[in-house]
């Protein structure tokens, strides 16, 4: 294991019962990369999650996370890590400014209160009770916990759910300065766009395993790429073409036809398309 | 969202400084952070910590002209209903800040998330239940010095006159506030979600007061009630109280005519260690399996 890597995963199985919920997953992270895990629900996500958080016991593979295993880490690992869970604590007492300066406390070298509650756009809500933020705020807030110890590597668990478009942006600005700072950063997400902005690499998990790992215009293959040529033809009917080569396609298409050809369109398979093409041919696969 | 949130540079071989104050200000500012918590909860400061003092002030007026018990040995001064149940009270009262506050309490941090929040900071456990023990201790103090003070000040009931009477009130306090507190974390893995916390804890509080003595004489009540409520520490906590509070005369009322404080030792301590493994036991960051 060298310094470059932050985590290693070797044929991670996780079994409740007869469910195996994590399925012999390899996967290795490097240090300052922003790693994107993305899959449908069930699909194994929060399970592997949660046994690099140390919050579960595997059933068999190898962990290591920043050289820890962590069924058998000690309290000087945890404050290396962030973690932005994914659901929100909502029944908080505390302001924004108490719950930040308690946890503060925790770490040995830990970041500026207001620094932090600036980073997150929170300057004006920092002596407010954390119940009585909105929905966005207190996401904010998980982050601002997340970040507050100077993490190593961060985990976050869905961290926009909820968010409105706006919000989004800037929690994306906020990721991209902690990027640019050196933290490395495992982000799970249902929006595929999130994905293809911050990570430089994904990897899409079904039934347990990692289907396919890349970086997010290099996933599924070339084939998955592919431009999709789609008009109607002189019947009405709805016409597709899957080709390396568009502009010819079109070009031969408005020869023959008499005038322009209804409906044309040129398409490239966004990472949502190759993301639903992947998850969908192996749930039938399963089936 | 401007500045920008820069990794330390030594973070592969980060110094290992121990936080402000190490592990002993973790654990004060714990117990402050959980004060104020239990202080903005209306519905805490009602149910729990006013309770007592409501119930007290209730019982006192509503019985006020039923004149005095009679002492049973004929000789001593009777005593109102009011100074009768005070000492049921004052353990109602470390029953409801230790179980009935801390079980609903650790449920609904359960099920919020933020229980898993702290499990995913450096926070060690002992930290953790420091606070929740500091919260209790501190406003189970205030809770019964406040009842105390309303009983002697606004009701004029008579406080324990000698130094052994309030040692026996010191030590049944401790180790019933002890006992209550483990049992009230144990009790906080039972309710399945923060909504069925209040549900399922009220209930077996609210009975155990019944059944033990709190609001009903406890010599009045029939002996198989007598005896299920033996098998829980309120009815022994509430006895060793009125060790403290009655006059000795009173014990003619109880089961064998005695206090039986080697009796009320025993089971709070049972008790105690009941609380202790359970809690050890149940206790998670996380719901597994959930």
């Amino acid at each position: 294991m060298t310094h470059d890597v932050a985590v290693q995963i070797t044929g991670l199985h996780k079994h409740y019962g007869s469910l195996h919920a994590v399925d012999g997953l390899d996967l290795t992270i490097q240090r300052g990369e922003t790693f994107a895990l993305l899959g449908p629900n069930g699909a194994g996500k929060s399970t592997t999650i949660e046994i690099l958080e140390g919050f579960r016991h595997r059933t068999s593979g190898a962990v290591s996370v920043l050289g820890v295993d962590p069924d058998h880490a000690d309290l000087s690992w945890k404050p290396r890590l962030g973690i932005v869970a994914q659901s929100t604590a909502e029944s908080d007492t505390a302001t924004v400014r108490e719950l930040l300066t308690l946890v503060r406390g925790l770490y040995p070298d830990p970041r500026d209160v207001d620094e932090v509650i600036a980073s997150v756009g929170l300057q004006k809500k920092a002596s407010t009770r954390s119940s009585r933020l909105s929905g966005g705020q207190r996401r904010r807030l998980d982050v601002a916990l997340g970040v507050i110890g100077r993490p190593e590597l961060l985990f976050l668990d869905e961290p926009t759910t909820g968010f409105d478009p706006e919000a989004r942006r800037e929690f994306w600005e906020l990721v991209r300065s902690l990027q640019d700072g050196g933290t490395t950063i495992i982000l799970t997400t249902h929006y595929l766009d999130e994905a293809a902005e911050l990570a430089d690499r994904v990897g899409i998990i079904t039934g347990g395993r990692l289907v396919d790992v890349g970086a997010v215009d290099a996933i599924g293959g070339r084939d998955a790429r592919r431009p999709i040529v789609r008009w109607r033809d002189a019947a009405g009917e709805r016409r597709t073409v899957v080709t390396d080569t568009p502009a010819a396609v079109v070009a031969e298409l408005s020869t023959h036809a008499n005038g322009e050809p209804r409906d044309l369109e040129v398409i490239r398979p966004s990472l949502e398309d190759i993301y639903l093409a992947m998850i969908g041919a192996e749930s039938k696969d399963a089936a | 969202m401007t500045a920008t949130l820069t990794v330390a540079p030594e973070h592969v071989a980060r110094r290992p400084l121990p936080s402000p104050g190490g592990v002993v200000g973790q654990c004060l500012r714990q117990i402050r952070f959980e004060i104020t918590n239990y202080v903005r909860h209306g519905d805490t400061l009602v149910f729990t910590f006013g309770f007592p003092i409501i119930m007290l002030a209730i019982f006192t007026s509503a019985f006020a002209s039923q004149g005095t018990i009679p002492n049973p040995d004929g000789l001593g001064a009777g005593l109102s209903v009011g100074a009768y149940f005070l000492p049921g009270m004052v353990a109602a009262g470390v029953l409801l800040s230790g179980v009935q506050n801390l079980a609903i309490d650790i449920a609904h941090e359960k099920s919020d998330g933020r229980l898993r929040r702290w499990g995913g900071t450096p926070m060690s456990p002992f930290v953790y239940f420091v606070g929740k023990i500091g919260q209790v201790v501190v406003t189970a103090t205030v809770q019964t010095v406040l009842l105390l003070l309303v009983a002697r000040f606004a009701l004029g009931i008579a406080l324990p006159s000698t130094a052994a009477k309030w040692l026996t009130f010191g030590w049944v306090w401790v180790v019933g506030l002890a006992a209550s507190t483990l049992l009230g974390i144990a009790l906080s893995s039972v309710p399945r979600s923060g909504k069925s916390a209040s549900a399922v804890v009220l209930p077996i509080t609210l009975v155990l007061q019944f059944i033990s003595g709190v609001y009903l004489q406890f010599y009045g009540l029939p002996t198989w009630m007598q005896n299920l409520a033996s098998a829980f520490p309120l009815k022994w906590l509430a006895q060793g109280m009125r060790a403290a509070f009655l006059p000795d005369g009173f014990q003619q009322l109880e089961v064998g005519q005695s206090w039986n404080l080697g009796q009320v030792a025993i089971a709070l301590g049972i008790w105690l260690v009941v609380g202790l493994v359970l809690s050890r036991l149940t206790f998670r960051w996380i719901r597994r399996n959930a």
